[in-house]
């Protein structure tokens, strides 16, 4: 049977009127301009190419087509030819990931640059009128009209981002920290424009300006640290659901994986996942069920076989027919299952809010105070808005709204350089508020790959040249254990089964215990029969190693007082012995994707706020429910999604430092709430009694955010505590 | 006295030139790609300026 390898990927083409196509890929890999250039010269050279351009900073390239003779196929394999792994993206998804949010702020936060730099030139010398270098009455008032039309627009421009959030905020019937700063703003240049046309003294444009400069850099770095993490883990998803082969006749067809229907024929070639469930029509293969059931051991399957979407097909080609769509997959019920726990986990109140409910009413009531006393007690309506204005400008929630963005990006920034990708400010507060710790063991406690153990190295010589001539994940174990050599001849893979091939003219086999002529064998363990035709058979055993650092870990989280404990969807056995090296006495094992999410919201009943760490397709639900969530960087696309922090490295113990960091950041932005409270006691009474001017105010203003700021950047003590630990 | 009146919407008109430039950079999407951008200019042939927003 011939099959013609025709892969129409026209899904992934984005068209225009004059049929002119655009796709977009992401290549992984790419580093240098060697990079670029080779790349780029390549895919121009295939035919149908009009222009090609690497972005290097997020790995997209973007492809022009022109109308009709293009072939995205043929840029994916001149690409992966090169030695780069390519894969197309969804159109959708690239419009989508265009950063709009992003270069509203960046240009909000230039206007306001440029405003309160060149505000100054017209604030200062009024500000010197304050130390004896008087400006006679009509250039005071040349002087504020300048700074109000420099700084008006200004700060209109670079205000829209607050106004438009305190809008929707108020049109909800609630306030958040936009409000106070919107109010700020406007009132603000109400009076100072009131001020200029009545040739008074008490113009703040420069404060309105200098405050939304202030602002925009906070709300900016929190935009930056959002935006990285999302786009991660958008392009992760996008790697993990591109395309199911459909077969119509002897033509492969790429379709997008939620257009596949029941009963369609698919085909699964080795190393790709399965898209749908479904049953298996021919072939035979391993799959690796590990991201569904969290078992490490390789499935065997043939035909008749039931497949679950996302199951890894490792070493034959499959045709499959599916029986379910992709939105009634095992998958999409995890997918769902995640969303319902990212909703309620939205619902959250972070500490920003928190404060700011606090203190926009008090505030507002103080200001409206000082309004109507100041006018009851006989200063006149102008004197007396003139006060309200200052008490909202002096109270300005600027140190406020520095103080949490400052301390998450100076901590965030900290645990990056250790190899922590933290995805929000969010996550980082409910980080320091878990009191109990979910491992999931696969790839979590373990090192989640196959390691050979107890094996002579006399044994390993022998089997070692067949071993390197496969790609299975169990062989490919084996040869890097055996280190480089040779390799055996007239090597045959049988899928599902092992290698066959002759050593020194002697005609041998590894697999499976049935292929090399072995009677029983322990299905359950995950291992390797070897023999040469007609000698003895050798076992090889493989066992995922834990982490150096898991025991370790766990002492330190529990010194945190922190609870411990395992969910696991592998069997009893070997949960139980790694458990037992960690010391890690509560654990349950076999468990489904759906267990685990239900006992994760068993324990948020019981009132407990859980740390789930896990890098399974299984744990994905239970991380997005679980109050905050980690995962490793070698987890599936959907786990590191679904976690708020993603962790690199080897060593398990950045859990403890994520939390210790966390912790500190949490009593950080308290210290600047308190900061902050202290020095609005201060300034608001002063600015009731009117001893504050534009000078004054400008100085006490920005004072108070340099304070917040460098609290922020102040190096931390767990910091200089775990160094020393570290020098030990 | 005059010279204020000349030098100061000078100098902001200068610094309004600079934020038209920095608008300019921005739509010309000069900050998409500041790592391929730096590796670019090691190349002639690479160096075909930033890609612009359809």
């Amino acid at each position: 049977m011939s099959i013609a390898l025709h892969r129409d990927l026209e899904a992934f083409v984005e068209r225009d009127e004059a049929g002119r196509g655009r796709v977009e890929l992401l290549v992984n890999g790419a580093r240098c301009a060697g990079c670029i250039s080779k790349i780029e010269k390549a895919v121009r050279g295939v035919p149908g190419v009009s222009a090609a351009r690497l972005n290097l900073t997020t790995g997209k390239l973007a492809v022009e087509l022109e109308p009709g003779k293009a072939d995205p196929q043929a840029v994916v394999d001149t690409v992966e030819g090169l030695g780069y792994r390519a894969c197309l993206f969804d159109p959708a998804e690239a419009k989508a990931a265009q950063d709009r949010e992003g270069r509203e702020l960046a240009l909000a936060l230039g206007v306001a640059g440029f405003g309160a730099g060149n505000v100054m030139m017209f604030t200062v010398p009024a500000w010197a009128g304050l130390f004896g270098q008087e400006l006679n009455a009509s250039t005071l008032t040349l002087m504020y009209w300048m700074a109000a039309i420099v700084a008006t627009p200004c700060a209109l421009f670079a205000g829209r981002p607050f106004f438009r959030s305190a809008w929707a905020s108020l049109k909800r019937g609630k306030a958040n920290m936009d409000v106070p700063i919107s109010i700020g703003v406007i009132l603000t240049l109400i009076v100072s424009f009131s001020e200029t046309i009545l040739h008074g003294q008490h113009a703040y444009f420069d404060a309105a300006v200098t405050l939304l400069f202030l602002l925009l850099i906070g709300r900016y770095l929190d935009h930056r640290l959002r935006a990285n993490a999302r786009s991660a883990a958008r392009d992760l998803l996008a790697l993990q659901t591109p395309v199911a082969m459909r077969l119509t006749g002897d033509v492969e067809q790429g379709i997008p994986v939620a257009e596949v229907a029941v009963g369609d024929r698919l085909v699964v070639a080795p190393g790709e996942r399965v898209p749908v469930d479904g049953l298996v029509e021919s072939g035979r293969s391993d799959l690796d069920n590990a991201l569904i059931t969290g078992e490490t051991a390789l499935a065997p399957v043939g035909a008749g076989a039931r497949l679950h979407a996302g199951a890894l097909n490792l070493s034959g080609r499959l045709v499959m027919t599916a029986t379910a769509r992709s939105e009634d997959s095992t998958l999409a019920a995890i997918a769902r299952l995640m969303e319902a726990g990212a909703q309620t986990r939205s619902a959250y109140v972070r500490l920003a809010d928190k404060a700011a409910a606090l203190y926009v009413p008090v505030v507002h009531t103080i200001a409206a105070l000082t309004f109507v006393g100041g006018w009851a007690l006989g200063l006149g309506p102008r004197e007396a808005l003139l006060r309200a204005a200052a008490v909202l400008i002096v109270t300005c929630p600027c140190a406020l709204g520095l103080a949490v963005p400052a301390v998450q990006i100076a901590a965030s920034s900290r645990l990056f350089r250790k190899g922590v990708l933290v995805k929000s400010g969010a996550a980082l507060e409910r980080l320091a508020e878990v009191d109990h710790v979910v491992f999931d063991k696969t790839g979590v406690l373990t090192e989640g790959r196959p390691r050979l153990i107890d094996a002579p190295a006399h044994l390993l010589a022998l089997a070692a040249p067949l071993a390197r001539a496969s790609r299975h994940p169990l062989a490919k174990a084996m040869a890097l254990e055996a280190g480089v050599g040779l390799v055996a001849a007239e090597c045959v893979e049988t899928a599902g089964l092992g290698v066959e091939g002759l050593i020194d003219g002697r005609r041998a086999r590894l697999g499976r215990a049935a292929f090399v002529g072995v009677e029983g064998g322990d299905a359950r363990e995950t291992e390797l029969w070897f023999g040469f035709e007609g000698d003895v058979k050798i076992r090889f055993v493989f066992e995922d190693q834990p982490r150096a650092d898991a025991a370790e870990t766990i002492a330190e989280l529990r010194r945190l007082g922190l609870s411990v404990e395992v969910l696991s969807g592998d069997l009893a056995g070997p949960v139980r012995d790694i458990c037992h090296g960690a010391g890690i006495t509560d654990w349950r094992a076999g468990l489904t994707p759906f267990e685990k999410a239900s006992i994760v919201d068993a324990l948020k009943a019981n009132g407990r706020k859980v740390l789930m760490v896990g890098d399974g397709l299984n744990d994905a639900a239970a991380l997005a429910k679980a109050h905050a969530s980690m995962a490793p960087g070698a987890a599936v696309d959907a786990a590191q999604n679904a976690a708020d922090l993603v962790f690199t490295g080897e060593g398990l113990g950045v859990v403890v430092e994520a939390i210790e960091t966390a912790r500190e950041a949490r009593r950080r932005a308290l210290e600047n709430f308190g900061f902050s409270a202290l020095y609005n006691l201060v300034a608001a009474p002063a600015a009731m009694l009117g001893f504050i001017n534009p000078f004054i105010a400008a100085l006490a203003m920005s004072g108070s955010s340099m304070v917040v700021l460098l609290n922020a950047a102040r190096p931390s003590v767990s910091q200089a505590r775990l160094s020393l630990r570290s020098r030990r | 006295m005059n010279i204020v009146l000349f030098l100061a919407p000078f100098s902001v008109g200068l610094g309004a030139l600079g934020l038209l430039a920095f608008f300019w950079t921005m739509r010309s999407g000069q900050y998409d790609d500041p790592k391929g951008d730096a590796e670019r200019i090691l190349y002639d042939h690479l160096d075909e300026g930033p890609e612009s927003d359809q």
